[in-house]
Protein backbone atom coordinates (compact mmCIF):
# COMPACT_ATOMS: atom_id res chain seq x y z
CA UNK A 1 0.00 0.00 0.00
CA UNK A 2 1.36 3.91 -0.72
CA UNK A 3 0.24 6.71 0.56
CA UNK A 4 -2.07 9.30 -1.08
CA UNK A 5 -0.33 12.04 -3.21
CA UNK A 6 -1.31 15.38 -1.97
CA UNK A 7 0.10 14.52 1.82
CA UNK A 8 3.21 14.93 3.48
CA UNK A 9 3.34 11.08 5.24
CA UNK A 10 1.44 10.77 7.67
CA UNK A 11 -0.86 14.02 7.17
CA UNK A 12 1.66 16.43 9.61
CA UNK A 13 4.63 18.23 7.78
CA UNK A 14 8.31 17.28 8.69
CA UNK A 15 8.68 20.23 11.11
CA UNK A 16 5.12 19.38 13.08
CA UNK A 17 6.65 15.41 13.73
CA UNK A 18 10.08 16.72 14.48
CA UNK A 19 8.32 19.06 16.91
CA UNK A 20 6.07 16.22 18.70
CA UNK A 21 9.15 13.61 18.90
CA UNK A 22 11.57 16.16 20.70
CA UNK A 23 8.76 16.76 23.11
CA UNK A 24 7.75 13.21 23.56
CA UNK A 25 12.20 12.32 24.02
CA UNK A 26 11.04 14.86 26.61
CA UNK A 27 8.48 12.74 27.92
CA UNK A 28 10.00 9.31 27.81
CA UNK A 29 13.34 11.25 29.49
CA UNK A 30 10.52 12.74 32.68
CA UNK A 31 8.17 9.65 33.01
CA UNK A 32 4.62 10.76 33.65
CA UNK A 33 5.39 14.53 33.64
CA UNK A 34 3.15 16.29 31.09
CA UNK A 35 5.01 18.41 28.72
CA UNK A 36 3.31 20.92 26.44
CA UNK A 37 3.57 20.61 22.50
CA UNK A 38 2.53 23.50 19.74
CA UNK A 39 -1.19 20.92 19.06
CA UNK A 40 -2.09 21.39 15.30
CA UNK A 41 -5.26 21.56 13.65
CA UNK A 42 -6.46 17.49 12.28
CA UNK A 43 -8.79 16.63 10.16
CA UNK A 44 -11.06 15.45 12.64
CA UNK A 45 -12.97 17.66 15.69
CA UNK A 46 -11.27 17.59 19.17
CA UNK A 47 -12.92 14.33 21.64
CA UNK A 48 -12.23 12.11 18.48
CA UNK A 49 -8.48 11.73 19.51
CA UNK A 50 -6.54 14.60 17.94
CA UNK A 51 -4.01 14.18 20.57
CA UNK A 52 -3.22 10.75 20.11
CA UNK A 53 -3.74 10.95 16.06
CA UNK A 54 -0.65 13.70 16.17
CA UNK A 55 1.80 11.33 18.30
CA UNK A 56 0.61 7.93 16.23
CA UNK A 57 1.42 10.56 13.38
CA UNK A 58 4.67 11.60 15.24
CA UNK A 59 6.17 8.04 15.61
CA UNK A 60 4.51 5.75 12.72
CA UNK A 61 6.82 4.56 9.99
CA UNK A 62 5.87 3.08 6.28
CA UNK A 63 6.63 -0.38 7.87
CA UNK A 64 4.47 0.03 11.05
CA UNK A 65 1.63 -2.14 11.53
CA UNK A 66 -1.11 -0.21 13.25
CA UNK A 67 -4.49 -1.49 15.43
CA UNK A 68 -7.10 1.07 16.10
CA UNK A 69 -9.41 0.72 19.14
CA UNK A 70 -12.27 2.24 20.99
CA UNK A 71 -13.41 1.16 24.23
CA UNK A 72 -11.55 -2.11 23.54
CA UNK A 73 -13.40 -2.38 19.51
CA UNK A 74 -11.77 -2.37 16.36
CA UNK A 75 -15.14 -1.98 14.33
CA UNK A 76 -16.66 1.53 16.16
CA UNK A 77 -16.75 4.82 13.95
CA UNK A 78 -14.03 6.54 15.35
CA UNK A 79 -11.70 3.44 15.80
CA UNK A 80 -12.56 2.65 11.82
CA UNK A 81 -12.36 6.31 10.67
CA UNK A 82 -8.57 6.92 12.49
CA UNK A 83 -7.06 3.16 11.21
CA UNK A 84 -8.27 4.48 7.23
CA UNK A 85 -7.02 8.10 7.54
CA UNK A 86 -3.86 6.57 8.60
CA UNK A 87 -4.07 3.54 5.66
CA UNK A 88 -4.58 6.38 3.47
CA UNK A 89 -2.27 9.52 4.32
CA UNK A 90 0.60 7.06 5.47
CA UNK A 91 0.15 3.50 3.60
CA UNK A 92 0.43 1.63 6.57
CA UNK A 93 -0.71 -1.90 6.87
CA UNK A 94 -3.59 -1.98 9.70
CA UNK A 95 -4.96 -4.89 11.75
CA UNK A 96 -7.40 -5.61 14.34
CA UNK A 97 -4.78 -8.33 16.37
CA UNK A 98 -2.97 -6.81 19.19
CA UNK A 99 -0.11 -8.98 18.24
CA UNK A 100 0.81 -8.25 14.63
CA UNK A 101 0.38 -4.36 15.87
CA UNK A 102 3.45 -2.45 16.10
CA UNK A 103 1.52 0.75 17.17
CA UNK A 104 -1.62 0.31 18.62
CA UNK A 105 -3.78 3.68 19.26
CA UNK A 106 -6.33 3.48 22.07
CA UNK A 107 -9.32 4.75 23.56
CA UNK A 108 -10.44 4.17 27.09
CA UNK A 109 -9.11 0.49 27.21
CA UNK A 110 -5.26 -1.45 26.83
CA UNK A 111 -5.76 -4.26 25.13
CA UNK A 112 -6.43 -8.38 26.70
CA UNK A 113 -3.54 -9.50 25.33
CA UNK A 114 0.09 -8.17 27.27
CA UNK A 115 2.26 -6.21 24.73
CA UNK A 116 5.51 -6.86 24.20
CA UNK A 117 8.68 -4.83 23.90
CA UNK A 118 8.53 -2.65 20.54
CA UNK A 119 4.90 -2.11 20.35
CA UNK A 120 3.54 1.05 21.32
CA UNK A 121 0.69 1.99 22.90
CA UNK A 122 -0.90 5.51 22.23
CA UNK A 123 -3.45 6.70 24.00
CA UNK A 124 -5.95 9.62 23.75
CA UNK A 125 -6.36 11.90 26.40
CA UNK A 126 -9.16 14.09 26.97
CA UNK A 127 -7.57 16.17 30.49
CA UNK A 128 -4.25 15.36 30.91
CA UNK A 129 -4.56 17.19 34.55
CA UNK A 130 -4.83 14.69 37.14
CA UNK A 131 -5.51 17.52 39.67
CA UNK A 132 -7.73 19.48 37.65
CA UNK A 133 -10.76 18.60 39.77
CA UNK A 134 -9.35 19.68 43.16
CA UNK A 135 -7.36 22.41 41.95
CA UNK A 136 -8.79 24.88 39.07
CA UNK A 137 -5.70 27.02 38.92
CA UNK A 138 -3.26 25.80 36.51
CA UNK A 139 -0.16 27.15 37.69
CA UNK A 140 -0.99 25.75 41.08
CA UNK A 141 -1.62 22.27 39.90
CA UNK A 142 1.91 22.90 37.91
CA UNK A 143 3.22 23.76 41.53
CA UNK A 144 2.26 20.66 43.35
CA UNK A 145 3.51 18.42 40.29
CA UNK A 146 6.72 20.75 40.64
CA UNK A 147 6.79 19.82 44.31
CA UNK A 148 5.55 16.27 44.57
CA UNK A 149 2.73 17.90 46.58
CA UNK A 150 -0.09 15.28 46.07
CA UNK A 151 -1.60 15.48 49.68
CA UNK A 152 -4.71 16.77 48.07
CA UNK A 153 -5.14 13.71 45.94
CA UNK A 154 -4.85 11.76 48.80
CA UNK A 155 -7.26 13.68 50.66
CA UNK A 156 -9.28 13.08 47.60
CA UNK A 157 -9.44 9.53 48.15
CA UNK A 158 -9.71 8.97 51.64
CA UNK A 159 -12.81 11.63 51.45
CA UNK A 160 -14.45 8.61 48.93
CA UNK A 161 -13.50 6.15 51.82
CA UNK A 162 -15.12 8.16 54.37
CA UNK A 163 -18.54 8.95 51.80
CA UNK A 164 -19.09 5.33 49.93
CA UNK A 165 -16.93 3.14 52.17
CA UNK A 166 -14.00 2.60 49.46
CA UNK A 167 -12.40 4.75 46.70
CA UNK A 168 -15.47 5.51 43.88
CA UNK A 169 -13.27 6.17 41.21
CA UNK A 170 -13.93 3.34 38.20
CA UNK A 171 -11.88 5.27 35.33
CA UNK A 172 -9.08 7.48 34.83
CA UNK A 173 -8.03 6.24 38.76
CA UNK A 174 -4.66 8.46 39.29
CA UNK A 175 -1.67 6.91 39.28
CA UNK A 176 2.08 7.05 40.33
CA UNK A 177 4.24 6.94 37.67
CA UNK A 178 8.46 5.69 38.86
CA UNK A 179 7.51 7.07 42.33
CA UNK A 180 7.67 10.81 41.18
CA UNK A 181 4.67 12.18 39.10
CA UNK A 182 0.72 11.81 40.04
CA UNK A 183 -0.50 11.05 36.31
CA UNK A 184 -3.85 10.69 34.71
CA UNK A 185 -3.83 7.02 32.84
CA UNK A 186 -6.99 8.88 30.67
CA UNK A 187 -10.48 7.04 30.87
CA UNK A 188 -9.50 3.32 31.01
CA UNK A 189 -11.29 1.20 33.63
CA UNK A 190 -9.04 0.78 36.84
CA UNK A 191 -9.45 -2.59 35.57
CA UNK A 192 -6.47 -1.81 33.30
CA UNK A 193 -4.27 0.30 36.13
CA UNK A 194 -2.71 -2.54 36.58
CA UNK A 195 -1.28 -3.55 32.85
CA UNK A 196 0.58 -0.63 32.68
CA UNK A 197 3.43 -1.10 35.74
CA UNK A 198 6.18 -2.61 34.01
CA UNK A 199 4.84 -3.00 30.52
CA UNK A 200 7.44 -4.09 28.15
CA UNK A 201 5.84 -1.70 25.53
CA UNK A 202 6.31 1.95 25.10
CA UNK A 203 3.16 3.92 26.47
CA UNK A 204 2.50 7.74 25.21
CA UNK A 205 0.04 9.54 26.04
CA UNK A 206 -1.36 12.73 23.91
CA UNK A 207 -4.22 15.02 24.85
CA UNK A 208 -4.97 17.64 21.51
CA UNK A 209 -7.00 19.97 23.07
CA UNK A 210 -5.21 20.71 26.40
CA UNK A 211 -1.83 20.87 24.13
CA UNK A 212 -0.20 18.24 26.51
CA UNK A 213 2.19 14.55 26.02
CA UNK A 214 3.63 12.38 28.88
CA UNK A 215 5.01 8.91 28.62
CA UNK A 216 5.51 6.12 30.67
CA UNK A 217 8.95 4.41 29.02
CA UNK A 218 8.96 0.44 29.29
CA UNK A 219 9.05 -1.50 32.47
CA UNK A 220 8.34 1.79 34.24
CA UNK A 221 7.02 1.07 37.83
CA UNK A 222 3.11 2.62 37.41
CA UNK A 223 1.03 2.75 41.17
CA UNK A 224 -2.43 3.43 41.57
CA UNK A 225 -2.66 4.80 44.52
CA UNK A 226 -4.11 3.59 47.99
CA UNK A 227 -4.25 3.12 51.27
CA UNK A 228 -2.68 0.24 53.50
CA UNK A 229 -6.23 -0.72 54.61
CA UNK A 230 -7.71 -0.10 51.50
CA UNK A 231 -5.91 -1.52 48.71
CA UNK A 232 -6.71 -0.70 45.34
CA UNK A 233 -8.68 -3.47 43.82
CA UNK A 234 -9.65 -3.16 40.43
CA UNK A 235 -13.49 -3.49 39.89
CA UNK A 236 -14.75 -6.09 37.71
CA UNK A 237 -18.01 -7.25 36.83
CA UNK A 238 -19.35 -10.53 38.63
CA UNK A 239 -19.47 -12.49 35.52
CA UNK A 240 -18.50 -14.47 32.25
CA UNK A 241 -18.36 -13.17 28.61
CA UNK A 242 -21.26 -14.54 26.69
CA UNK A 243 -19.49 -15.49 23.78
CA UNK A 244 -16.25 -16.59 24.97
CA UNK A 245 -16.56 -17.54 28.77
CA UNK A 246 -13.62 -15.40 29.90
CA UNK A 247 -13.90 -14.84 33.52
CA UNK A 248 -10.62 -12.50 33.69
CA UNK A 249 -11.24 -9.76 30.91
CA UNK A 250 -13.16 -6.57 31.28
CA UNK A 251 -16.60 -7.07 30.81
CA UNK A 252 -18.95 -4.65 28.67
CA UNK A 253 -22.65 -4.91 29.76
CA UNK A 254 -25.12 -5.32 26.67
CA UNK A 255 -28.52 -4.58 27.06
CA UNK A 256 -30.56 -7.69 24.70
CA UNK A 257 -34.25 -6.58 24.64
CA UNK A 258 -36.65 -3.61 25.93
CA UNK A 259 -37.56 -6.44 29.20
CA UNK A 260 -34.53 -5.64 31.33
CA UNK A 261 -32.67 -8.32 29.45
CA UNK A 262 -28.85 -8.40 29.57
CA UNK A 263 -25.88 -10.02 29.02
CA UNK A 264 -21.74 -9.42 29.17
CA UNK A 265 -19.03 -9.44 26.64
CA UNK A 266 -15.79 -9.10 26.49
CA UNK A 267 -15.01 -5.05 25.76
CA UNK A 268 -11.77 -6.47 23.92
CA UNK A 269 -13.32 -7.79 20.74
CA UNK A 270 -9.87 -9.39 19.49
CA UNK A 271 -8.89 -10.99 22.48
CA UNK A 272 -12.56 -12.62 22.70
CA UNK A 273 -12.37 -13.05 19.08
CA UNK A 274 -9.06 -15.35 19.62
CA UNK A 275 -10.51 -17.27 22.86
CA UNK A 276 -13.25 -18.43 20.44
CA UNK A 277 -10.90 -19.40 17.37
CA UNK A 278 -8.92 -20.92 20.35
CA UNK A 279 -11.58 -23.07 21.50
CA UNK A 280 -12.69 -23.78 18.24
CA UNK B 1 13.90 27.92 77.28
CA UNK B 2 17.20 26.79 75.34
CA UNK B 3 19.35 28.96 74.45
CA UNK B 4 19.08 29.70 70.67
CA UNK B 5 15.92 30.93 69.37
CA UNK B 6 13.62 29.59 66.85
CA UNK B 7 12.84 32.03 64.54
CA UNK B 8 15.19 35.42 64.14
CA UNK B 9 14.55 38.35 61.93
CA UNK B 10 17.29 41.59 61.56
CA UNK B 11 16.36 44.77 60.43
CA UNK B 12 13.05 43.94 58.30
CA UNK B 13 11.53 46.58 56.13
CA UNK B 14 8.69 46.51 53.26
CA UNK B 15 7.39 49.34 51.87
CA UNK B 16 4.15 50.04 49.89
CA UNK B 17 4.62 53.36 47.89
CA UNK B 18 4.61 55.84 50.72
CA UNK B 19 3.39 53.22 53.33
CA UNK B 20 6.24 52.33 55.48
CA UNK B 21 4.37 48.45 56.36
CA UNK B 22 7.52 47.25 57.99
CA UNK B 23 10.55 49.80 59.24
CA UNK B 24 13.51 48.28 60.46
CA UNK B 25 11.96 45.82 62.46
CA UNK B 26 13.69 42.91 64.34
CA UNK B 27 12.35 40.35 67.04
CA UNK B 28 13.32 36.80 67.84
CA UNK B 29 11.40 33.78 69.08
CA UNK B 30 12.64 31.04 71.46
CA UNK B 31 10.96 27.97 71.21
CA UNK B 32 8.08 27.23 73.32
CA UNK B 33 7.49 30.82 73.88
CA UNK B 34 4.12 32.74 72.98
CA UNK B 35 4.95 36.22 71.38
CA UNK B 36 2.19 38.54 71.34
CA UNK B 37 2.27 41.43 67.81
CA UNK B 38 -0.70 44.27 69.00
CA UNK B 39 -0.78 47.33 67.51
CA UNK B 40 -4.06 49.42 65.72
CA UNK B 41 -5.36 48.82 62.00
CA UNK B 42 -3.03 49.46 59.87
CA UNK B 43 0.15 49.21 61.99
CA UNK B 44 2.21 46.10 59.59
CA UNK B 45 0.70 42.92 62.15
CA UNK B 46 -0.38 41.02 58.90
CA UNK B 47 2.24 42.53 56.98
CA UNK B 48 5.24 41.34 59.76
CA UNK B 49 3.66 37.74 59.77
CA UNK B 50 3.68 37.31 56.01
CA UNK B 51 7.09 38.39 55.90
CA UNK B 52 8.62 36.14 58.59
CA UNK B 53 7.19 33.20 57.52
CA UNK B 54 7.99 33.38 54.09
CA UNK B 55 4.65 34.18 52.12
CA UNK B 56 6.37 37.67 51.49
CA UNK B 57 9.64 39.06 50.56
CA UNK B 58 11.22 42.14 52.39
CA UNK B 59 12.94 44.83 50.83
CA UNK B 60 15.37 44.90 53.43
CA UNK B 61 16.57 42.55 56.09
CA UNK B 62 16.30 38.58 56.60
CA UNK B 63 14.34 35.99 58.90
CA UNK B 64 16.65 32.95 60.04
CA UNK B 65 14.79 29.61 61.38
CA UNK B 66 16.41 26.86 63.20
CA UNK B 67 15.71 23.87 62.11
CA UNK B 68 15.42 20.55 64.64
CA UNK B 69 18.66 19.80 63.57
CA UNK B 70 20.17 23.10 65.09
CA UNK B 71 20.95 24.79 61.84
CA UNK B 72 20.16 28.24 61.17
CA UNK B 73 18.61 28.87 57.59
CA UNK B 74 17.40 32.10 55.80
CA UNK B 75 13.64 31.69 55.24
CA UNK B 76 13.92 34.08 52.42
CA UNK B 77 16.97 32.15 50.52
CA UNK B 78 15.88 28.45 51.02
CA UNK B 79 13.67 27.85 47.82
CA UNK B 80 9.94 27.40 47.45
CA UNK B 81 10.27 23.60 47.60
CA UNK B 82 12.21 23.66 51.46
CA UNK B 83 9.20 26.50 52.19
CA UNK B 84 6.67 24.40 51.76
CA UNK B 85 8.01 21.51 53.28
CA UNK B 86 8.57 23.75 56.27
CA UNK B 87 4.88 25.18 56.12
CA UNK B 88 3.14 22.04 55.92
CA UNK B 89 5.91 20.17 58.86
CA UNK B 90 7.34 22.03 61.40
CA UNK B 91 5.08 25.40 60.77
CA UNK B 92 1.59 26.44 61.59
CA UNK B 93 -0.67 29.18 60.01
CA UNK B 94 -3.85 29.54 61.30
CA UNK B 95 -5.79 32.76 59.97
CA UNK B 96 -8.33 34.66 60.72
CA UNK B 97 -10.70 33.54 58.67
CA UNK B 98 -11.09 29.39 58.86
CA UNK B 99 -12.43 30.08 55.09
CA UNK B 100 -8.57 30.88 54.26
CA UNK B 101 -7.10 28.31 56.57
CA UNK B 102 -9.67 25.23 55.75
CA UNK B 103 -11.07 23.49 52.32
CA UNK B 104 -14.64 23.93 52.48
CA UNK B 105 -15.71 20.95 50.04
CA UNK B 106 -13.83 18.35 52.59
CA UNK B 107 -14.80 16.62 55.53
CA UNK B 108 -13.91 17.71 58.92
CA UNK B 109 -11.96 14.38 59.51
CA UNK B 110 -10.12 15.20 55.90
CA UNK B 111 -9.44 18.94 56.84
CA UNK B 112 -7.24 17.30 59.86
CA UNK B 113 -6.12 14.53 57.76
CA UNK B 114 -4.74 16.30 54.92
CA UNK B 115 -1.26 17.31 56.45
CA UNK B 116 -0.81 13.83 57.43
CA UNK B 117 -1.32 12.80 54.40
CA UNK B 118 1.21 15.45 53.13
CA UNK B 119 3.50 14.13 55.29
CA UNK B 120 2.99 10.78 53.83
CA UNK B 121 0.78 9.05 55.80
CA UNK B 122 -1.46 6.02 54.03
CA UNK B 123 -3.23 4.22 56.62
CA UNK B 124 -6.76 5.21 56.53
CA UNK B 125 -8.00 3.60 59.99
CA UNK B 126 -4.77 5.05 61.71
CA UNK B 127 -5.53 8.95 59.78
CA UNK B 128 -8.89 8.85 61.09
CA UNK B 129 -8.54 7.52 64.23
CA UNK B 130 -6.01 10.76 64.96
CA UNK B 131 -8.21 12.98 62.93
CA UNK B 132 -10.91 11.94 65.77
CA UNK B 133 -8.57 12.27 68.63
CA UNK B 134 -7.87 15.76 67.65
CA UNK B 135 -11.42 16.94 66.88
CA UNK B 136 -12.14 15.69 70.43
CA UNK B 137 -8.87 17.73 71.60
CA UNK B 138 -10.31 20.86 69.96
CA UNK B 139 -13.89 19.99 71.50
CA UNK B 140 -15.83 18.93 68.24
CA UNK B 141 -17.67 15.92 68.60
CA UNK B 142 -16.20 13.58 66.79
CA UNK B 143 -19.35 11.94 65.37
CA UNK B 144 -19.43 15.19 63.18
CA UNK B 145 -15.72 14.17 61.47
CA UNK B 146 -17.67 13.34 57.64
CA UNK B 147 -19.80 16.99 57.74
CA UNK B 148 -18.22 19.73 56.15
CA UNK B 149 -16.88 22.95 57.96
CA UNK B 150 -19.54 24.78 56.38
CA UNK B 151 -22.12 22.79 58.66
CA UNK B 152 -20.09 24.56 61.54
CA UNK B 153 -20.97 27.62 63.67
CA UNK B 154 -17.62 30.05 62.90
CA UNK B 155 -16.39 28.71 66.30
CA UNK B 156 -15.89 25.17 65.58
CA UNK B 157 -14.54 26.45 62.12
CA UNK B 158 -12.11 28.04 64.05
CA UNK B 159 -11.18 25.13 66.30
CA UNK B 160 -11.21 23.05 63.58
CA UNK B 161 -8.70 24.85 61.70
CA UNK B 162 -6.35 24.91 65.07
CA UNK B 163 -6.55 20.99 64.91
CA UNK B 164 -5.52 21.15 61.42
CA UNK B 165 -2.58 22.83 61.98
CA UNK B 166 -1.32 20.94 64.91
CA UNK B 167 -2.32 17.58 64.23
CA UNK B 168 1.62 17.20 62.69
CA UNK B 169 2.69 19.05 66.09
CA UNK B 170 4.55 21.90 64.21
CA UNK B 171 7.14 23.77 66.34
CA UNK B 172 5.87 27.42 65.23
CA UNK B 173 2.48 28.75 65.05
CA UNK B 174 1.81 31.88 63.45
CA UNK B 175 -1.77 33.19 64.50
CA UNK B 176 -3.05 35.73 62.54
CA UNK B 177 -6.23 37.31 64.58
CA UNK B 178 -7.37 33.37 65.43
CA UNK B 179 -10.32 35.11 67.49
CA UNK B 180 -10.95 38.08 65.21
CA UNK B 181 -14.42 37.72 63.48
CA UNK B 182 -16.18 35.44 66.93
CA UNK B 183 -18.61 36.44 69.55
CA UNK B 184 -17.14 37.65 72.68
CA UNK B 185 -18.40 34.34 75.04
CA UNK B 186 -16.69 32.48 71.97
CA UNK B 187 -13.40 34.57 71.85
CA UNK B 188 -13.04 33.35 75.54
CA UNK B 189 -13.36 29.64 75.01
CA UNK B 190 -11.06 29.66 72.04
CA UNK B 191 -8.51 31.46 73.82
CA UNK B 192 -8.53 28.83 76.80
CA UNK B 193 -8.09 26.65 74.12
CA UNK B 194 -4.97 27.76 72.63
CA UNK B 195 -3.47 28.15 75.83
CA UNK B 196 -4.04 25.24 77.31
CA UNK B 197 -2.56 23.37 73.80
CA UNK B 198 -0.14 25.74 73.50
CA UNK B 199 0.83 24.46 77.21
CA UNK B 200 0.43 20.82 76.36
CA UNK B 201 2.69 20.83 73.17
CA UNK B 202 5.38 23.77 74.13
CA UNK B 203 4.11 25.65 70.64
CA UNK B 204 6.08 28.63 70.10
CA UNK B 205 3.77 31.22 68.97
CA UNK B 206 3.77 34.54 67.18
CA UNK B 207 0.74 35.48 68.00
CA UNK B 208 -1.24 38.77 66.13
CA UNK B 209 -4.11 40.38 67.29
CA UNK B 210 -5.92 43.68 68.59
CA UNK B 211 -6.71 42.20 71.55
CA UNK B 212 -4.90 43.63 74.90
CA UNK B 213 -6.73 40.48 77.03
CA UNK B 214 -5.98 37.86 74.69
CA UNK B 215 -2.20 38.76 74.78
CA UNK B 216 -2.31 39.27 78.38
CA UNK B 217 -4.04 35.61 79.13
CA UNK B 218 -1.57 33.59 75.69
CA UNK B 219 1.19 35.90 75.67
CA UNK B 220 5.16 35.56 76.97
CA UNK B 221 6.30 38.58 75.49
CA UNK B 222 4.72 41.33 73.59
CA UNK B 223 5.58 43.78 70.33
CA UNK B 224 3.78 46.70 70.17
CA UNK B 225 3.42 48.01 67.01
CA UNK B 226 2.80 51.24 65.05
CA UNK B 227 3.34 52.26 61.41
CA UNK B 228 5.23 49.39 60.49
CA UNK B 229 7.64 49.93 63.68
CA UNK B 230 8.39 48.05 67.15
CA UNK B 231 8.03 50.93 69.78
CA UNK B 232 7.84 49.01 72.55
CA UNK B 233 8.61 45.42 73.64
CA UNK B 234 9.16 43.42 77.17
CA UNK B 235 7.23 40.81 79.24
CA UNK B 236 3.83 40.97 78.61
CA UNK B 237 3.04 42.15 82.18
CA UNK B 238 5.66 44.39 82.42
CA UNK B 239 4.37 46.27 78.90
CA UNK B 240 0.61 46.01 79.97
CA UNK B 241 1.47 47.65 84.00
CA UNK B 242 4.21 50.01 83.38
CA UNK B 243 3.78 50.72 79.72
CA UNK B 244 6.73 53.02 78.58
CA UNK B 245 5.97 54.63 75.13
CA UNK B 246 3.07 56.97 75.33
CA UNK B 247 1.63 55.03 71.74
CA UNK B 248 1.62 51.81 74.50
CA UNK B 249 0.30 53.78 77.44
CA UNK B 250 -2.71 55.00 75.06
CA UNK B 251 -3.51 51.32 73.82
CA UNK B 252 -3.81 49.87 77.34
CA UNK B 253 -5.66 53.14 78.88
CA UNK B 254 -8.11 52.99 76.00
CA UNK B 255 -8.53 49.39 76.87
CA UNK B 256 -8.66 49.57 80.74
CA UNK B 257 -11.36 52.32 79.82
CA UNK B 258 -13.52 50.33 77.17
N1 LIG C 1 -0.34 44.18 49.35
C1 LIG C 1 -0.41 45.44 49.78
N2 LIG C 1 -0.37 46.49 48.91
C2 LIG C 1 -0.39 47.75 49.35
N3 LIG C 1 -0.46 48.11 50.64
C3 LIG C 1 -0.50 47.13 51.55
C4 LIG C 1 -0.47 45.75 51.18
N4 LIG C 1 -0.52 45.00 52.30
C5 LIG C 1 -0.57 45.87 53.32
N5 LIG C 1 -0.56 47.16 52.89
C6 LIG C 1 -0.55 48.34 53.72
O1 LIG C 1 0.47 48.18 54.68
C7 LIG C 1 0.04 48.63 55.95
C8 LIG C 1 0.12 47.52 56.95
O2 LIG C 1 -0.89 46.55 56.63
P1 LIG C 1 -1.16 45.25 57.51
O3 LIG C 1 -2.21 44.48 56.83
O4 LIG C 1 0.12 44.58 57.78
O5 LIG C 1 -1.73 45.87 58.85
P2 LIG C 1 -2.34 45.15 60.12
O6 LIG C 1 -1.62 45.67 61.28
O7 LIG C 1 -2.39 43.70 59.93
O8 LIG C 1 -3.84 45.74 60.12
P3 LIG C 1 -5.20 45.05 60.61
O9 LIG C 1 -5.17 45.14 62.09
O10 LIG C 1 -6.27 45.93 60.03
O11 LIG C 1 -5.25 43.67 60.09
C9 LIG C 1 -1.35 49.19 55.74
O12 LIG C 1 -1.27 50.57 55.53
C10 LIG C 1 -1.83 48.49 54.50
O13 LIG C 1 -2.79 49.29 53.83
MG1 LIG D 1 -3.97 42.24 59.79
Amino acid sequence: MSAAPGYNFAYLDENTKRMIRRALLKAVAIPGHQVPFGSREMPLPYGWGTGGIQVTASVIGPDDTLKVIDQGADDTTNAVSIRRFFARVAGVATTERTAEATIIQTRHRIPETPLREGQILVYQVPMPEPLFRLEPRVAETRRMHALADYGLMQVKLYEDIARHGHIAISYNYPVMVNGRYLMAPSPIPAFDNPKMHRMPALQLFGAGREKRLYAVPPYTEVRSLDFEDHPFRPPRAEAACALCGSRESYLDEVVTDDRGGRMFLCSDTDWCRQRREAAG
Amino acid sequence: MSAAPLLEAEGLSLRFGAIPALDRVSLAVWPGEVVAIVGESGSGKTTLLRVLSGLARPQAGRVLYRDPAGEAREVHGMGEAALRRLHRSDWGFVHQNPRDGLRMGVSAGGNVGERLMAAGARHYGAIRAQAAAWLRRVEIDPARMDDPPAKFSGGMQQRLQIARTLVTHPRLVFMDEPTGGLDVSVQARLLDLIRALVADLGLAVLLVTHDIAAARLLAHRLLVMRHGRVVEEGLTDRVLDDPQHPYTQLLVSSVLAA
